[in-house]
C-alpha cells in the first residue's frame, strides 16, 4: 500500500510540474499543451470512438503478428538446437537478422505487400520471430545434461523429453526472448504505422502521425501516453505474472 | 507396509509388487579417450548381484565405478562384455533400473510432488489417482509429506536428496543405482540418510548398487563391499559385511570392517608405488 501511494504521489507531482511549466509560458501552448487539453482530447477521442478503434486495429496487428512469430519461432528454435546442420545455417541466419533493427523491414514489406495489413503483420512477425528463435535455442543449450539423463532413466524418451523436460527447463530463456520479441514487435509496428497510411485501418501510429500533420500537440502527446500505457499494461498483465512464477519456482529472485 | 489414509486398492496393489532384479556383469570392458591417451576405465570386470542385495562399490576417483554404474543404468555402452538384468541384456535406460545421482537432478519447474510424480506418469496401467497415492506414499516414506507443494530451491541439500530418493523409488524399480548420492551433504544429514536408506531398503526390498569413495559409508550400507582399483579399473577385493541392521556408522564393529578395507586399499597403492607405476 505504501509503495502504491508513493507511486501515485510521484505521478501527481509530475502532473503538477507539467502544469507549472505550461503556466510559466516558457514555450508556446502550441508546442506544450496543458494536461487539461490533453485530457480533453483523450475524452473526445474516446467518446467519438477514434481512440478505441485505432487501439483495436493496432492491437490486432500486434497480437496476430506476435502470435505467428511465437508459433513459428518456438519450434524452429527447438529444431535448430537439435540439429547442428540447422544451427549452422538457419541459426546463423536468425542471429544475423536479429541484429537488424526490425523497422528496417518496413521498406521491404511495403514493396512486397503494398500498403496492406499483410505488410504490417510482416513487420511484426519479423520483430518477434528472430528473438524467439535465438532465445529458445540458447535456452535448450543451457539445459543441464543431468536433467536429460535423469529423465531417460525414468523411461522418458524422445518427444516426451523435449516436451516435458527440455522445453520447461528452457522456459526462463524462452520467456525473456518472448519479452524481447514483444518489445521489438511493438516498436517496429509503431514505426511502420507512422510511416505508412494503411487504407484498411487507422492505427495508433497513424493517429500520432496525423497529430503532427495538423500540429495538434494535444493529440500527439495523448497518443504517446496511450502507447506508453499499453506497453506498461502488457508488461504488468502478461509478462510480470509469468516472470514472477518463474522466479518463485526457480528461486532466482527475492521479490 | 505403512498405512496411508484413503489409498485406492489398485494403488495398494502397485505398492505390493516387490520384485528386485538379479544383475550379471560378465567380462565388461570400457575405455575412454582422454588428453593423455586411452584410459581403460573397466578391464574385464565381472560381478554378480543377487535379488534384493545391497552392494557397495568403493575406490578412488577414476577407478571406473561410476562407469560401471552408468553401464548398468544403460546410459553408457560397454566396449565388450555383457550386462544382464534378470537374464535379459541391458541395451538402454529403463525405469526398472533407476539412478540417483550425486546432484539431486530434481526438475526446478515442478514442485516436490510433481518431481515424484514425473516417473510415475510414464508408467502405464495406473490411474492418476493411483499415481498420486503412490507418490504420497513415497513422500511419507522419506518424511517429506509436509513439503509436497514446496519448490525445489526452498529445500535443504538433504531434503533434496530425499526427494530424489522418493522420485527414484516411486516407479518401483527393480534396481536402484546410487552414484555417491550423499557425498555433497553435511555429516549429520548424511547419518540420518544412512538410517533412512537402510530402513527403506528393508521395507521395499530393492537390489541396490551404491557407488562411493567413502569406505565407512560402504561398510555401513552394503552387505557386500567391492573394492575397485584404478588404471585399469578392476575389482581388487571383496568384503562381506556381516552386521545386524540398522547399522550405526559410528559403531566399533563397523570401524573394524572399514579398517580392513582401508588397509587393503593402502596395501594395493603401496605395491603399485614399489612397482614404479
Amino acid at each position: 500500500m505504501k509503495r502504491f501511494l508513493s507511486a501515485v504521489l510521484f505521478f501527481v507531482v509530475l502532473l503538477f510540474l507539467w502544469q507549472a511549466f505550461f503556466r510559466a509560458k516558457i514555450w508556446s501552448s502550441v508546442l506544450l499543451p496543458s494536461p487539461l487539453q490533453v485530457a480533453n482530447y483523450l475524452k473526445g477521442a474516446i467518446e467519438d470512438g477514434t481512440l478505441g478503434h485505432a487501439t483495436v486495429i493496432t492491437m490486432r496487428r500486434l497480437l496476430i503478428g506476435y502470435f505467428i512469430g511465437i508459433v513459428v519461432g518456438l519450434p524452429l528454435g527447438l529444431l535448430i538446437a537439435r540439429w547442428n546442420l540447422l544451427r549452422d545455417t538457419l541459426g546463423t541466419t536468425a542471429l544475423g537478422l536479429q541484429t537488424l533493427p526490425s523497422v528496417c523491414w518496413v521498406p521491404l514489406a511495403l514493396l512486397w505487400f503494398g500498403q496492406t495489413e499483410a505488410a504490417m503483420l510482416f513487420v511484426v512477425v519479423m520483430g518477434t520471430l528472430w528473438s524467439v528463435i535465438i532465445a529458445t535455442e540458447t535456452g535448450v543449450r543451457n539445459v543441464p545434461p543431468i536433467y536429460r539423463r535423469a529423465a531417460l532413466t525414468m523411461g522418458s524418451k524422445r518427444l516426451h523429453i523435449w516436451l516435458k523436460v527440455i522445453l520447461p527447463a528452457s522456459l526462463p530463456f524462452i520467456v525473456s526472448g518472448m519479452k524481447q520479441g514483444w518489445a521489438f514487435a511493438w516498436r517496429s509496428l509503431m514505426a511502420a504505422e507512422i510511416f505508412v497510411t494503411i487504407l484498411t485501418g487507422f492505427g495508433l501510429g497513424q493517429l500520432l502521425h496525423y497529430g503532427r500533420e495538423l500540429s495538434a500537440m494535444d493529440q500527439v502527446i495523448a497518443i504517446m501516453l496511450v502507447i506508453v500505457v499499453i506497453g506498461l499494461l502488457a508488461d504488468k498483465i502478461f509478462f510480470s505474472p509469468i516472470e514472477k512464477f518463474l522466479h518463485r519456482r526457480w528461486g532466482t529472485s527475492q521479490a | 507396509m505403512r498405512r496411508l489414509a484413503a489409498r485406492s486398492s489398485s494403488a495398494s496393489q502397485e505398492l505390493k509388487v516387490i520384485a528386485p532384479s538379479k544383475l550379471a556383469i560378465d567380462n565388461v570392458s570400457k575405455s575412454f579417450q582422454s588428453a593423455s591417451g586411452t584410459v581403460l576405465a573397466l578391464d574385464h570386470v565381472s560381478l554378480q548381484v543377487d535379488e534384493g542385495e545391497f552392494v557397495c562399490l568403493v575406490g578412488a576417483s577414476g577407478c571406473g565405478k561410476t562407469t560401471l554404474l552408468n553401464i548398468i543404468a544403460g546410459l553408457e555402452k560397454p566396449d565388450s562384455g555383457n550386462v544382464l538384468a534378470d537374464g535379459k541384456p541391458i541395451t538402454s535406460p529403463g525405469r526398472d533400473r533407476l539412478v540417483m545421482f550425486q546432484e539431486p537432478a530434481l526438475f526446478p519447474w515442478l514442485d516436490v510432488f510433481g518431481n515424484v510424480l514425473f516417473g510415475l506418469k510414464l508408467k502405464p496401467n495406473l490411474t492418476n489417482k493411483d499415481r498420486r497415492d503412490v507418490a504420497k506414499y513415497y513422500l511419507e516414506l522419506v518424511g517429506l509429506t509436509r513439503f509436497e507443494r514446496a519448490n525445489i530451491h526452498e529445500l535443504s541439500g538433504g531434503m533434496k536428496q530425499r526427494v530424489a530418493l522418493a522420485r527414484a523409488l516411486a516407479p518401483n524399480p527393480r534396481v536402484l543405482l546410487m552414484d555417491e548420492p550423499f557425498a555433497a551433504l553435511d555429516a549429520l544429514t548424511r547419518e540420518q540418510l544412512y538410517g533412512d536408506l537402510q530402513r527403506i531398503w528393508e521395507e521395499r526390498k530393492k537390489t541396490i548398487v551404491f557407488v562411493t569413495h567413502n569406505v565407512r559409508e560402504a561398510a555401513c550400507l552394503g552387505e557386500r563391499v567391492l573394492l575397485f582399483s584404478p588404471h585399469p579399473g578392476r575389482i581388487q577385493e571383496e568384503f562381506a559385511v556381516d552386521l545386524p541392521r540398522p547399522r550405526d556408522i559410528n559403531s566399533v564393529d563397523l570401524a573394524g570392517y572399514a579398517t580392513k578395507i582401508i588397509r587393503s586399499l593402502r596395501k594395493f597403492s603401496e605395491e603399485r608405488r614399489e612397482d614404479g607405476r
